[in-house]
Formats: C-alpha cells, sequence, structure tokens
C-alpha cells in the first residue's frame, strides 16, 4: 500500500510538472523549430543529397549552439521585461538602437521573402498558384493574431510545430539503411577532406542554425508572454526541448535527402521534393507540406519579431493579448511587412535568386551585433543581478559567439565571391 | 487681402503635410532624447566591443561597396 500511495504521489508529481510545462512552453519551442525554416530546410536537404549521412555529427553539435544563444535571450527578457530591441536602445543609446532596428526590419523582410519563396514553390507541387498560396498565408496568420489572445496565437503555433514532424515518416518510408547512418554519420569526419565546398556547407548549416530574428522573437515573446523571474527553468527547459527538436528534424530531412537523393546537386527543397515525387510519391507529399509548413512558421515569427521591436521602441501597444483597435499601429506593421513580402513574390521576373542570396549577406551585418550586445548585456551585474551570466556560462558562450560571427561572415563573403576559399 | 501662409501645426489644411512630419520627427527626436544616456557601464571591455563592432561593420562595407565595384566594372 505504502509502495504504491508513493508511486501515485510521483505519478501525480510528474503530471504536474508537464502541465505546468504545457502552461509555460511556447517560445523556446517555437522559435527553435521555426529556425528549421525554408531556407534551413534547403541548407539541410541539399547537405543531405551532397554528402549522404556524413554530415549528421555537425547536425547535432548545432543543437546545443543554438541553446546557448537562445537561453540568454529568456533570462535578458524575464528579468528585464522588455525586448532586445528595446534593450539595445536603453543599454547602448540610439546609434546602436536605430542600427539594430532598421537592419532587423530589412533582414527580417527579405528573409520574409524568403519564406514566400518557399511556401509557393511547395505549394506548386500541388498545382496551387502561387497568388493562391499567398492567400491562404495571409488568412491563416490573419486567422492567428486576430484572436486576440497571446496564449491562442502560441497554441496555434504549437500545432504548425508539430506539422514539422513529417520529416520523421518520411525519413522511414525510404527504408534508409540504419548501419549505415551509424557508421558513416555518428563519428566526426571530413568527407572529401577540408576543402571549399565542404566549408562552405558547414558554413551554411550554421548560419541557418542563428538568425537575428530568433533573438528578437524570443526576448519578446518572453516578455509578451508575462514570463518572470521565476519562469526561467521552465524557459530553459522549453529551449532545451526545441533544440533536441530541431536537430532531430534536421537530421531526418538530411536522411531523406542523403537515401533518395545522394550525389545530387539540390539547389532548394522545393526542387528536392518534386525529384522524390517521381520515385516515392508520398514521401515527395511530405516533404512538400513540411516545406510549406517550415515557411509559414517562419513568417509567423519573422513578421511578429519585427512588430514586437518598433512596439517596444515606438512606445505602440504591442502584445498579442490586444486587439486590433487597442494596437494599430502593431497589426498594422505586422500586415504591412506580410502582404509586401507576399506581393514581392507574385511579382513577374522578380529577382528572387538574388534575394535569397543577399539575405545572408545582410543578415552579417546585425548578427554579430545583436549576438555582442546579448553578452554585454548579460554580464551587466545591475541589469541581470543573479542572473548574469557565471564565468562557465561566459567562456561557452563567447566561443560560441565568436564561431558563429567567424563562419557567418565568411558564408557571407563566399555568396559574394564564389569559389574564394576553394 | 491677407495671405495665408503654410504652417507647421495642425490647424490650417496647407500646413497639413508639415504637421504630419513634424509630429514624426518630433516623435524620433523623443526616441533619441529618451534614450540619449547609454545605461551600460562603459567599461573597457564594452568599448573595446563597440570599437570592434563598428570596424567590423566599416570592413564589411568595403566588402560590399567591392562587389558592388566589381559588378559594374563587369
Amino acid at each position: 500500500m505504502n509502495v504504491l500511495s508513493r508511486f501515485y504521489y510521483q505519478y501525480r508529481r510528474v503530471i504536474k510538472a508537464v502541465q505546468l510545462y504545457l502552461i509555460i512552453a511556447g517560445p523556446g519551442l517555437i522559435v527553435m523549430i521555426a529556425d528549421n525554416d525554408a531556407g534551413g530546410i534547403t541548407t539541410y536537404a541539399a547537405t543531405g543529397a551532397a554528402y549522404g549521412y556524413a554530415l549528421i555529427w555537425f547536425l547535432v553539435l548545432l543543437g546545443p549552439v543554438a541553446y546557448f544563444v537562445q537561453e540568454m535571450t529568456v533570462r535578458l527578457g524575464a528579468v528585464t521585461k522588455h525586448g532586445h530591441a528595446e534593450a539595445i536602445f536603453e543599454a547602448f543609446g540610439p546609434f546602436w538602437g536605430w542600427f539594430s532596428l532598421i537592419d532587423l526590419s530589412l533582414v527580417n523582410w527579405l528573409t520574409l521573402i524568403t519564406e514566400f519563396i518557399g511556401m509557393t514553390a511547395a505549394l506548386t507541387i500541388f498545382n496551387i498558384p502561387p497568388a493562391i498560396t499567398v492567400l491562404i498565408v495571409i488568412g491563416i496568420m490573419m486567422f492567428m493574431i486576430l484572436q486576440g489572445r497571446y496564449w491562442t496565437w502560441e497554441k496555434l503555433a504549437m500545432f504548425f510545430c508539430l506539422l514539422n514532424l513529417v520529416y520523421i515518416p518520411a525519413a522511414f518510408m525510404v527504408h534508409p539503411s540504419v548501419g549505415s547512418i551509424l557508421q558513416n554519420g555518428i563519428i566526426p569526419n571530413f568527407p572529401g577532406g577540408i576543402n571549399g565546398t565542404l566549408i562552405f556547407f558547414l558554413m551554411a548549416n550554421i548560419g541557418t542554425t542563428i538568425a537575428p530574428w530568433m533573438i528578437f522573437f524570443q526576448q519578446s515573446a518572453v516578455v509578451d508572454k508575462g514570463m518572470g523571474k521565476k519562469d526561467i527553468p521552465w524557459g530553459k527547459m522549453d529551449t532545451v526541448f526545441g533544440a533536441v527538436f530541431t536537430v532531430v528534424v534536421a537530421i531526418f530531412i538530411v536522411i531523406v535527402t542523403a537515401t533518395v537523393l545522394h550525389g545530387m546537386n539540390i539547389e532548394s527543397a522545393g526542387q528536392a521534393a518534386q525529384v522524390i515525387m517521381g520515385t516515392y510519391p508520398y514521401v515527395g507529399t511530405l516533404l512538400a507540406i513540411g516545406l510549406f509548413d517550415a515557411g509559414l512558421l517562419g513568417a509567423i515569427c519573422i513578421s511578429l519579431a519585427s512588430s514586437w521591436a518598433f512596439g517596444e521602441v515606438f512606445g505602440w501597444a504591442h502584445s498579442l493579448n490586444n486587439k486590433i483597435r487597442e494596437a494599430p499601429w502593431f497589426y498594422a506593421y505586422y500586415f504591412f511587412a506580410l502582404i509586401t513580402a507576399g506581393l514581392v513574390v507574385l511579382i513577374p521576373g522578380a529577382p528572387l535568386v538574388l534575394i535569397t542570396l543577399f539575405v545572408q549577406v545582410i543578415a552579417v551585418t546585425l548578427l554579430p551585433a545583436a549576438l555582442v550586445f546579448l553578452i554585454l548585456l548579460l554580464n551587466n551585474a545591475e541589469i541581470m543581478g543573479e542572473y548574469k551570466n557565471t564565468l562557465l556560462q561566459n567562456i561557452v558562450s563567447t566561443a560560441i559567439v565568436i564561431a558563429i560571427i567567424v563562419l557567418s561572415t565568411a558564408y557571407a563573403i563566399s555568396v559574394l565571391f564564389p569559389g574564394v576559399f576553394a | 487681402m491677407e495671405k495665408k501662409v503654410p504652417t507647421n501645426g495642425n490647424d490650417g489644411e496647407p500646413g497639413k503635410a508639415g504637421g504630419f512630419f513634424e509630429k514624426h520627427f518630433s516623435l524620433f527626436r523623443e526616441i533619441n532624447k529618451k534614450y540619449a544616456e547609454p545605461q551600460i557601464k562603459m567599461t573597457r571591455a564594452v568599448r573595446i566591443a563597440l570599437m570592434g563592432l563598428r570596424l567590423y561593420l566599416i570592413i564589411l562595407v568595403l566588402v560590399l561597396g567591392f562587389k558592388f565595384y566589381t559588378l559594374v566594372r563587369q
């Protein structure tokens, strides 16, 4: 009886912890899964096609990298109750504030276009014209935010996060060799030796791991959700789960393309889905659904990151808990960015490839600044109090930030000057 | 007859555009004023980090300018 009651007590504790987590869960999970956006899916698909299973170990390493950066935004948001844009204005003054805000809005708008490119490519496979796709996306995103509740928006976003799991059954359906995955993918190796192409792929994978909008989005989401200091451990846990989730999904995408398309030159996830459709129609369909979902999740987070940032700085009401009439500028900016980005994709002959490449370059003008500000803020005892970075956290996060800055800059340069590292 | 002079205020029709810009520029001025004093303590590490960022951005702009130059020359 005693054993039974103890078991029941433990069971109730676990259930309560899970319930509490589900209430707190959100920003970390969403930002990490949205990190696998349309551009990310293309990078993973191309990596699998080019190197087979050989770079899976590298994707595993990227999980902790993303966690260490994003975890800092949880602490900063929960302690200061300010988004990242406002925190930069307050701490570093108007010059760095305006620089970050303007750069963020430009990068985010261009990235939004790339999300629309991915979504329209995905639904073209099902013969849905791009104009209809744009309308569907705007309709979904309008429905999500017009509820006037952060909680509803968050749970709808989490539904789309779950849809990201379609890559797992897709990987099983192509019957990959588990032995080959374990043999070639788990132990760190550099297939074909270290050369320009390999470095380009490694840099591209790092480039998709941390994007400027992720830092701004998670910190603002933590504030909008109303998380406080006591919620920090849960926020961290949420971010850990998100990091694990995003790595798992990335690995399964690589497994699909490594099994079916190894040796092919894949330039976009849409192209990968279309080619796979020829031999595995169901897998191709799942990939196309996954690509649409990835673009949608990216668009959901990116457009909000910009609106939150502008709302914080300009002093507009800027919460998803506000109705449109309570926060007209916040929603106006949100829809302006969304609709204009969607329209660009519909312009005949628009330089979409150039835009996709340009995003990588513009992103590196903001990413180092956002990361450096993050570390400086997290080291300020007056702002962070007992939640400031410890020595170990500083060593790890500084090393990660330096690596990200160097590699993402090198990636941008290789986009500008192809073959420079050959 | 008295000639109407456009004003920057919102009271007259001709001054509406001026009023709009005045209102919005004053908003920017307010934001600049509000955040004029950086709250972070300007320690040596902070100064070095900010200087490094400035240099990084200057180099990046030069690289972008060089790319633009090579594109134009082609």
